[in-house]
């Protein structure tokens, strides 16, 4: 019979009114701004620099070694080495970052730079709310830099496999500088 | 006295002449899917002529890749087809690997096959979605594949962190592994796509609107799509059984038992409908894929992510994303970066038939014969 399908598809979009007042399949709607749904524990956004202790600045794990530069495929970071060196978290020497700049309007939040990062310093943020009256879009070391704590918080299980292998090998480090510092048996 | 001037020369570059009219739909019209534009001449409603113009979002990606390393190139491969992300770093991971002789782990591969089965999954809900958008159907098909198609975006946010540019895949097998619960969640929502098809089915494929708009509208004979090299649903729809996961059997399809739907007019609705059927032969897949999956590691640790560098030669990797055979052609001169890096886009490929199909038919069922042919102007354009 011609219109019996249209029938049919009626009774569907029927079906899914009326389940839309108490089928929680159906009411996918979430409120935004006034809901919000917990971010997922792998979404990534824009990267940001980790720093240990209480020195936003100074405790920044960035060591400038410009992989993250080079990889960037938006060639959207740049950074340029200072000159003086600060010992890292195992003693070694290492240089520091005079300007790391990354330009979030080129920024595409693939997030290789995290994965290429060999010193776990640059890693994903998931802030998504940045807009703003401002033109600052280009990010400086300062407002890139949050702490450890704030990583755990946003990705806990990677964060904790982070914290555990760097414990690690600050354990051997140490283990190393007291067999060095022992002096060998004359 | 002066004389008067000479009547001005005729503007613009019309060919028309007479009763015949140009019109120039897009490159802002809604039902381009993009900005894509088209010269149509049009006799009364009757097309009689079709220039298609594309162009409008070039951005250099394969000169952008030639400048990158393999690795970079991976994120900008997302940005081809910007709704089904994950086929088109498989593609693209695919080639490398061939191109420097990297083996994918078993568990990688399967996880490659979920993923890449979901993607064709919500791209072909959403493609009926705006197909019936086009025939007028405002809203209501398309917000339904809409809403279960937020529901695997879920799972690819959960996998790779990011909904849409997954940026997933790694040569050498996936970047992480699966979060736990997520090949419970995703049989899950696999078993809820199979009664949103019935449903989907219900309302749409009975239809006598969307029979009358569509049947013998917009045929593509079998020849004529072999000839000009149309692949994917478009040249399955026309009755030729090609699909590149039975005839390359890249990756582990041969281990999966699927059939391929095959059309026999290659109008629109034979179009719509060998999606419909290939959705449902997707979700067997889906479910064999993860009834199987081993435990493993997820990337061959020797690859070298960074400053891969392989042999000097070439590789052609293709895989049969949801729009055709995407292939990526990749030659090496032994450096870190590609020397030639070409997209074998299927969007563009079977938008070449375009003006064939249109011919002969009112300026309404232009709209829905494009819509049919599930173009990507990211990926036509790249």
């Amino acid at each position: 019979m011609l219109g019996l399908g249209i029938l049919k598809g009626f009774m569907e979009t029927g079906r899914n009114f009326c389940g839309s007042y108490y089928d929680p399949e159906r009411l996918t709607t979430v409120q935004y701004p006034e809901e919000r749904l917990e971010p997922q524990a792998n979404a990534r956004t824009i990267p940001f620099l980790i720093y240990d202790g209480s020195d936003p600045i100074g405790g920044l794990r960035c060591t400038a070694c410009t992989i993250c530069e080079q990889e960037c495929p938006a060639h959207c970071i740049e950074i340029v080495k200072d000159t003086a060196k600060k010992p890292d978290y195992l003693g070694k020497m290492q240089l520091h970052p005079k300007v790391f700049d990354i330009d979030t309007a080129v920024c595409m939040e693939c997030g290789i730079c995290a994965e290429v990062c060999p010193f776990d310093s640059i890693k994903m943020d998931q802030v998504f709310e940045r807009a703003g009256s401002h033109r600052r879009l280009t990010l400086h070391k300062d407002d890139l830099s949050k702490s450890n704590e704030y990583y755990n918080k946003i990705h806990p299980a990677e964060a904790a496999a982070v914290d555990a292998a760097r414990a690690e090998e600050q354990k051997k480090a140490q283990a190393r500088k007291a067999a060095a510092a022992v002096p060998a048996t004359p | 006295m002066n004389a008067p001037p000479p009547p001005l020369a005729p503007t613009g570059r019309s060919q028309t002449a007479g009763d015949l009219l140009e019109v120039s739909m897009g490159p802002h019209h809604p039902s381009t899917h993009g900005v894509f534009r088209m010269n149509v001449v049009l006799d009364g409603e009757t097309v009689v002529k079709l220039t298609p113009v594309f162009g409008y979002l070039h951005r250099n990606h394969e000169k952008i890749a030639e400048k990158n390393s393999y690795l970079g190139s991976i994120p900008y491969t997302d940005r081809l087809d910007y709704i089904c992300s994950m086929t088109n770093n498989w593609a693209y991971v695919l080639s490398v690997e061939k191109l420097a002789g990297i083996a994918v782990p078993e568990r990688a591969e399967y996880i490659r096959v979920i993923v890449g089965e979901m993607t064709r999954l919500f791209n072909h809900a959403c493609l009926a979605g705006f197909l019936l958008q086009d025939m007028g159907a405002l809203g209501t098909p398309l917000m339904y594949a809409f809403r279960e198609r937020e529901k695997i975006l879920d799972l690819f946010e959960a996998l790779s962190g990011s909904r849409m540019m997954c940026n997933y895949m790694r040569f050498g097998g996936c970047r992480c592994d699966l979060p736990e619960g997520w090949p419970e969640k995703a049989a899950r929502i696999g078993a809820g796509f199979e009664s949103f098809l019935d449903e989907f089915e219900a309302l749409l494929t009975g239809n006598e609107i969307l029979r009358a708009r569509s049947e013998g509208v917009g045929v593509l004979p079998r020849e004529l799509a072999v000839n000009s090299g149309v692949t994917g649903p478009g040249l399955r729809a026309s009755g030729v059984n090609y699909d590149i996961r039975k005839v390359d059997k890249y990756g582990i399809y041969d281990r999966f038992k699927f059939r391929v739907p095959l059309g026999e007019r290659g109008d629109v609705f034979d179009r719509y409908m060998v999606r419909i059927l290939e959705m449902r032969e997707s979700l067997m897949i889906l479910n064999q894929a993860l009834h199987d999956l081993p435990d493993g590691a997820i990337i061959d640790p020797k690859v070298r992510l960074r400053n891969l560098r392989p042999k000097a030669g070439e590789a052609y990797g293709r895989i049969e994303s949801p729009k055709g055979e995407l292939g990526f052609y990749l030659i090496s001169d032994g450096g870190p970066i590609p020397y030639r890096y070409r997209v074998r886009p299927p969007s563009l490929i079977n938008l070449t038939v375009l003006e064939d199909m249109c011919m002969g038919h009112t300026i309404a069922d232009v709209v829905i014969i494009l819509g049919s042919i599930d173009i990507v102007l990211g990926e036509v354009d790249r």
